[in-house]
């Protein structure tokens, strides 16, 4: 008997009367999702920042320190930033490290935690792109916003086979000593741009 | 044996880090309350949770067999592991037939389990612990002290002192943003070099053959994106139906463990990266036992949130370390004697039976309940040492019998006021190391109910 069948029929054996699979409690809504959202992002060390359309929006990056001093930018959003790497160029995704700043378009974001969903087909050739880079932008378009988690998986329409993921801020840690510190292996800064 | 109350006797000798780790643990049960304070819904989302998972326990091999057919037309490759050797020499095989000897690792506590480093590096592969607190551990030499927290135990000024000589950061430094920082840069190089990355696996889905793996820091993101091959490791009983029941546990996981809305980073691996490998490798090593055990299934349902340990009024003053075992705390004190009656059957007395871990737990399970049921179990298995069966045995002689009790009462009244302070507080009185026994009532409360007008 191999170990898959082994494991399959103790389980088997060992499994309690059925019980019925139950569905979601009604959840939270908010009165103002965008309101609620900037301060769930503020909340986990993120910057929520507002634009009319990309062309604002590229003025607004100008003005926000970690774009202004960046000198490796790369953008996976048609006409946001500035980039100087080409991203299709590299060969090997180790070649994404020294990028400063990453320009990437998330799908919706979810108003009780500030988190974006990134769908894997928007990080361009290499997925690494969102968590090398040393600052993180996100560009959603203004009004995909969702409630709350329940509604986020509603709309997630998983890649098969694929990749996806929440972000939520910036890397941090607390492991030393419950002090938060912004920046453990990740995005140093994260910023999400509401667009439209 | 030593048991739990002589490792936790050591720990709290030293009173000022006793009262430290205390308050530091309180101060991360404080962020839960608010967090969960600040969803309406709270209490119905633990009853859903609970519901969940208990359903997916009743049809588990179902949906391993759904999960294992879906991953596998995701090009995902699944391995089975009946126990911790089986998951090591998988882990290990997959490794060496690539000609891998340099592995980065985001935190696992279902390796830890298994002992996975120590099997790793005796055949040559160099491990590294990635998340900032396992990888002070392990430069420690040490194993986690909490599941979420791992160096919880360690003062920053040891921790500034260890990358000192470990890593070179400055003699004396101690500020954790610049420890953070370094522990950055050293950990960076390590991404860079690494062949292989592993995970553990927080949520596996069903419906989807996909794996979620929560972070904070992204040192899960950065060890499966750059190196080609990703194996995940997991528990049986990870397992949840659908994507949309995620909705649920997300919701609960990262509120009850930090404090915080959500992890920073919930990746979602429904395949491996463009040209490389995701291995998942299920593993039940013990699992289907305690599942087969109806009064303490439910511990099948943790989701290693930690919060039972932080709001535990004995974890927080005895430290992870006291347990003896990868998952201490409430949820521990179940898991490890489920594993090993006889090595940890002092954990289920690890407890006030105050509740306190129940009423915290995301998934609802009855911790303290379970912990009471697995002291009868060890009773009758005759694991608990014998004074304290004998004290137990005549205890239940004396309370299941009216005129002994009354008997035993009226003794007591008349011999403790006269017992000189070194019998009364004798070594057979552990009660008396650190209390006053209450001054002693002239008459019994029966006494007293007889004397007063109907």
């Amino acid at each position: 008997m191999t170990s898959r069948d082994a494991i399959l029929a103790a389980l088997r054996r060992a499994a309690p009367p059925v019980s019925a699979l139950p569905e979601a409690p009604a959840a939270v809504v908010f009165a103002d999702p965008e309101k609620q959202f900037a301060e769930a992002l503020a909340g986990v060390g993120g910057r929520f920042a507002r634009a009319a359309d990309l062309p604002a929006m590229n003025a607004e990056l100008q003005k926000l320190e970690p774009y202004a001093q960046a000198r490796k930018i790369a953008s996976l959003v048609p006409g946001a930033g500035r980039p100087n790497v080409d991203l299709a160029a590299l060969k090997d995704p180790h070649e994404l490290e020294g990028i400063d700043v990453a320009v990437i378009p998330g799908e919706f974001g979810v108003a009780e935690n500030g988190a974006v969903w990134v769908a894997g087909s928007a990080l361009g050739p290499h997925r690494a792109i969102f968590v090398v880079t040393q600052h993180l932008f996100l560009v959603v378009p203004a009004g995909q916003l969702v409630h709350n988690m329940h509604q986020a998986y509603e709309r997630i329409r998983m890649e098969r086979p694929g990749y996806g993921l929440f972000i939520s801020g910036p890397s941090k840690t607390a492991d030393i000593e419950q002090a938060l510190v912004i920046g453990a292996h990740g995005a140093r800064s994260a910023t999400i741009f509401l667009v439209g | 044996m030593i048991g739990h109350a002589e490792r936790a006797a050591r720990f709290a000798a030293d009173e000022d880090r006793a009262h430290w780790h205390d308050q530091a643990l309180w101060f991360v049960r404080l962020k839960r309350d608010r967090q969960a304070a600040s969803v309406p819904e709270w209490e119905a989302l633990r009853v859903t949770a609970a519901a969940v998972k208990m359903h997916t326990l009743s049809r588990l091999a179902d949906y391993l067999e759904q999960f294992e057919r879906n991953a596998r037309s995701n090009g995902i490759q699944v391995h089975w592991a009946r126990d911790g050797d089986e998951h090591n020499a998988i882990v290990h095989g997959i490794l060496a037939d690539r000609g891998i000897t340099r592995l980065v690792k985001s935190k696992s506590m279902l390796t830890e389990e298994c002992h996975l480093n120590p099997y790793l590096e005796a055949r040559g592969i160099e491990v590294v612990d990635t998340d900032l607190g396992e990888r002070i551990v392990q430069l420690a030499g040490e194993p986690p002290s909490h599941i979420v927290l791992p160096a919880i135990h360690k003062k920053k000024e040891e921790i500034g002192e260890l990358f000192h000589q470990k890593i070179g950061t400055e003699k004396g430094a101690s500020d954790p943003k610049y420890l953070t920082e370094a522990a950055r840069g050293h950990l960076r190089q390590k991404f860079m070099v690494a062949q292989a990355g592993l995970t553990g696996v927080n949520f596996a889905i069903a419906e989807t053959g996909g794996v979620v793996v929560c972070t904070n820091e992204g040192n899960a993101d950065m060890g499966t994106s750059l190196p080609p091959v990703h194996i995940a490791c997991m528990g049986v009983e990870k397992i949840v139906p659908r994507a949309k029941d995620l909705g649920v546990f997300l919701r609960l996981l990262a509120r009850s463990a930090t404090g915080q809305p959500v992890t920073t980073y919930t990746t979602h691996f429904h395949g491996p990266m463009r040209g490389g490998e995701l291995h998942v490798v299920i593993v039940d090593n013990g699992r289907s036992a305690i599942l087969a055990q109806e009064t303490f299934r439910r511990s099948l349902t943790c989701i290693r949130c930690g919060a039972c340990m932080n709001t535990c009024p004995v974890f927080r003053r005895s430290g992870g370390y006291s347990y003896g075992y990868t998952v201490p705390g409430p949820i521990g004190s179940l898991l490890a004697p489920l594993r090993d009656p006889r090595r940890y059957g002092s954990l289920p007395f690890a407890s006030s039976l105050c509740g306190s871990c129940s009423d915290i737990c995301p998934v609802n399970i009855d911790l303290h309940q379970e912990l009471y049921a697995f002291r009868q179990v060890l009773a009758r298995a005759k694991v608990v040492p014998w004074r304290k069966r004998f004290a137990m045995a005549l205890l239940g002689l004396v309370l299941s019998r009216p005129w002994a009790y009354r008997l035993a009462g009226k003794l007591a009244r008349w011999i403790v006021p006269r017992l000189p302070r070194a019998l009364a507080y004798g070594p057979w009185n552990p009660w008396g190391r650190q209390r006053e026994l209450p001054p002693t009532p002239k008459e019994s409360f029966r006494d007293l109910v007889r004397k007063e007008p109907p």
